[in-house]
């Protein structure tokens, strides 16, 4: 093969691995990026049930509960105008509290959010992105 | 006064750091021997003036002196005193100082250990590692100087956050920015080289020891990281794609690239602007990390914006870097001549492939995190990319790199027959369908990827028996070929070793690790994986700076896990510590929650199988690395080197 020929071959072959590159990542992100809403941009928008969202807002005052069967949690979260009503099942991270932020990543189903992760503010002066300006 | 020491100190290092740019600069281009040997001397001075500073603000901390803002805000007189040390770089302005401080240690290392480079490039490279800590150097004493005192003096500090209160977190900084800011010897070497126009094989030999000492560290200090996260946060998880993980992910993989790229320059003579072209990159890459974690810009955009001065501050100098880097590379690489054919079954076709999946897989990593973050500040749209991302993009480029990593050892340079190839590997590739056979049933990605390790295992012990003949010639005179094979050869299968061991213990954890969650009182019995345990007692306890509960579980074995709740008042922060018991198989990880009635308590147990060969192997790699930076063969004299020094 001559140099010239075998430089084209080696340039067909990085840009096939490199289409390939682009391709998986695009199919990817079509698939497992995760949109982040408050509850009031929910209300106003039709959620696919199957997919995967994120929620945040304040914890409701009073409003967290503990459900009757295995670790399961209820609570509120707002963004002033409207709430809703998260459900979760697990140990709520150590930094969760009621009047703080939280973010909870899960599917939405008739009007109840159910949360697979609940992320609480990492130190006092921290505020989950998203929700530094949802409150806003 | 020990403070104002330490900050007059602090500034003295950034004017003798501009003078160790602009100098040796100068020198090397008029060609005046005197003012080029300047470069060596000023980058020791700088190295000393910032460890007194670094000291001072140690002290600081150690006499808990609550004039100086930094310490009431990062400490408390009641902390113990690891963490008192620990907590001078637990925060923003420490850990800057502590990059800085690191950085001149490598300046002064290249003065010191650099007897054998010619002067010219080493006064060039000092020259440069004087810019980058000019440049940091102003941002710390502009925007982020932490001897800035509060008067008045508080009578107490506001503690540390209890998070960083974890001898993992006094150790993962440190040796983390060993890794990240080594790789700015690497980047200066290649503005040297630049500057200079030519590179050569004894270049490549020049900069491998500060690659590997950079990869080394880096590889050790990610691992320790991913070991604090997993036992600090009691999320049950080795690696969570988090932005601040791949902030140091990204460099391992150039660095770990042009580790291999620069192997290919040095036998080969070749890919020589590409290697250059890592060499920026990889220091680009760690300056984005320090970027990307320092700004504030990941935690919040709200932070970024309340204090944007550092943040934009950072941003110039990544921008400043980058373009002004690769401006010269695009201005000086064609003055260097490469022109080399590759075959692509050779030892450098599979080292290229090697960079090529490398390079890929950091780029795909790159676009998930920064991503979100643009299309925030471009569309207002708010998304967040995690783990499902990565897991279908950078996993399945790995495969095909891990299988380079089997067969090219074997490869011969320049060009090479597959069939001996397959050969060589016929035995492991055996193996590989033995287990496949072994597994069948269980889901087809732990099949896959459990015997894909066993199979890189198997090639890199096959390799070695290759080296030294084993079988071929006798026993004993393969053990005397084992001893003096070099360290560098070791180094290369401890390394990829360790890769596999790494595989092997992230699918196997992937696939078979599990957990529970539940309400449970004390008596009450738990089933996880095979295993039983029970959940004994809850008592209170109290420590040094905080009041904690103490969750008793008990193993079949009989075997105690205590897990704890600890309750830091100065801080008031909760933090969850985790009970663990490492087993080869997998640990069990106890966590408890809060109290959710009298005597009823939230507690999750994992169950995370193969955990600890991740670090095993991980830590194999970081050996190998070492191993390699120890080889007597990387110290050459200045053979050759007078080619160079025009």
């Amino acid at each position: 093969m001559s140099n010239r020929k075998y430089r084209v071959t080696m340039l067909i072959g990085c840009l096939a691995f490199i289409a390939t590159a682009v391709a998986l990542v695009l199919i990817a992100f079509e698939d497992s990026v995760v949109f982040f809403f408050t509850p009031t941009e929910l209300q106003s928008k039709q959620i696919n049930p199957e997919r995967r969202i994120r929620v945040g807002g304040l914890v409701e005052d009073g409003s967290t509960q503990r459900g009757p069967s295995d670790a399961e949690i209820r609570f509120k979260v707002t963004d002033g105008n409207t709430s809703l009503t998260i459900r979760y099942i697990g140990i709520l991270p150590d930094l969760f509290r009621e009047g703080q932020g939280v973010v909870a990543q899960g599917y939405l189903h008739n009007a109840v959010f159910q949360a697979d992760e609940v992320l609480a503010k990492h130190d006092e002066t921290y505020m989950p992105r998203n929700l530094a300006t949802a409150i806003k | 006064m020990i403070v104002e020491l330490g900050h007059m100190a602090l500034v003295i290092a950034l004017v003798v750091s501009v003078f160790q740019t602009i100098i040796p600069l100068y020198g090397t281009a008029c060609q005046q021997p005197r003012l080029i040997s300047f470069a060596c001397p000023a980058a020791i001075v700088q190295f000393t003036a910032l460890v007194l500073s670094f000291g001072s603000l140690i002290n600081a901390f150690v006499a808990s002196d609550f004039s100086v803002a930094n310490v009431v805000d990062n400490s408390s007189s009641l902390k113990p005193m690891l963490y008192k040390v620990a907590g001078v770089w637990g925060n923003h302005e420490g850990s800057m100082l502590l990059w800085v401080l690191i950085l001149s240690f490598f300046g002064a290392s290249v003065a010191i250990f650099g007897a054998n480079l010619p002067e010219i490039l080493r006064a060039r490279v000092i020259a440069i590692q004087g810019l980058i800590g000019a440049s940091f150097l102003t941002f710390i004493i502009f925007t982020s100087n932490p001897f800035v005192r509060m008067i008045p003096a508080p009578i107490d500090g506001r503690g540390l956050n209890p998070l960083l209160q974890d001898i993992g977190l006094a150790l993962h900084p440190p040796i983390l920015y060993l890794g990240y800011v080594g790789l700015s010897t690497t980047f200066s070497f290649a503005v040297a080289a630049l500057l200079e126009g030519r590179v050569s094989r004894s270049w490549a030999r020049w900069v491998r020891p500060w690659i590997l000492a950079a990869w080394v560290a880096l590889t050790a200090g990610i691992t320790l990281g991913s070991i604090w996260s997993y036992y600090e946060l009691g999320w049950g998880g080795w690696w969570f794609w988090d932005p601040v993980e791949n902030a140091s992910f990204m460099p391992w993989l150039v660095a770990t690239a042009l580790l291999h790229s620069v192997i290919v320059l040095e036998k080969r003579n070749a890919l020589k602007r590409w290697t250059v072209l890592l060499a920026l990159v990889a220091f680009a890459f760690s300056l984005l990390g320090t970027f990307l974690v320092r700004s504030g810009v990941l935690t919040s955009v709200h932070s970024f914006a309340v204090d944007s001065q550092r943040g934009i501050f950072m941003l110039v100098l990544l921008s400043v870097t980058i373009v002004g880097s690769l401006f010269l590379y695009a201005w000086r690489a064609p003055a260097i001549e490469s022109s080399e054919i590759f075959f692509f079954i050779s030892r450098e076709g599979a080292l290229i492939t090697n960079n090529l999946f490398m390079i890929t897989g950091a780029t795909t990593v790159l676009i998930g995190t920064i991503y979100p973050l643009f299309l925030e500040s471009i569309s207002g749209e708010k998304i967040s990319v995690g783990p499902p991302f990565f897991e279908s993009t950078f996993v399945p480029l790995m495969v095909p790199l891990i299988l380079a990593v089997g067969v090219g050892p074997f490869l011969t340079w320049k060009r090479d027959n597959l069939v001996i190839v397959v050969k060589n590997v016929f035995f492991a590739t055996v193996c590989l369908f033995m287990v496949f056979v072994f597994l069948w049933g269980v889901p087809i990605g732990a099949m896959f990827g459990l015997a894909l390790a066993v199979w890189l295992m198997l090639s890199v012990l096959t390799e070695w028996a290759h080296r030294v003949r084993l079988f071929r010639v006798s026993l004993f005179s393969s053990l005397s070929r084992a001893l003096v094979l070099p360290r560098s050869a070791y180094g290369m299968s401890i390394a990829h070793f360790g890769l596999a061991v790494f595989i092997f213990g992230a699918v196997g954890n992937n696939f078979y690790s599990t957990e529970v969650v539940r309400y449970a009182s004390p008596g009450e019995k738990i089933k996880i994986a095979g295993h039983t345990l029970t959940f004994q007692s809850v008592n209170a306890g109290k420590g040094v700076n905080y009041d904690s509960y103490v969750g008793k579980f008990v193993m079949e074995n009989g075997q105690v896990i205590e897990s704890e709740r600890r309750f830091f008042p100065i801080e008031g922060q909760q933090t969850t510590e985790v009970g663990l018991c490492i087993r080869p198989l997998g640990d069990i990880y106890t966590v408890l929650g809060e109290a959710v009635a009298r005597n009823k308590w939230t507690i999750r147990i994992y169950y995370n199988a193969f955990v600890v060969w991740i670090w095993i192997g991980s830590f194999l790699m970081s050996l190998g690395g070492l191993l390699s930076f120890l080889d007597s063969r990387l110290r050459i004299r200045l053979q050759g080197s007078c080619a160079i020094i025009r």
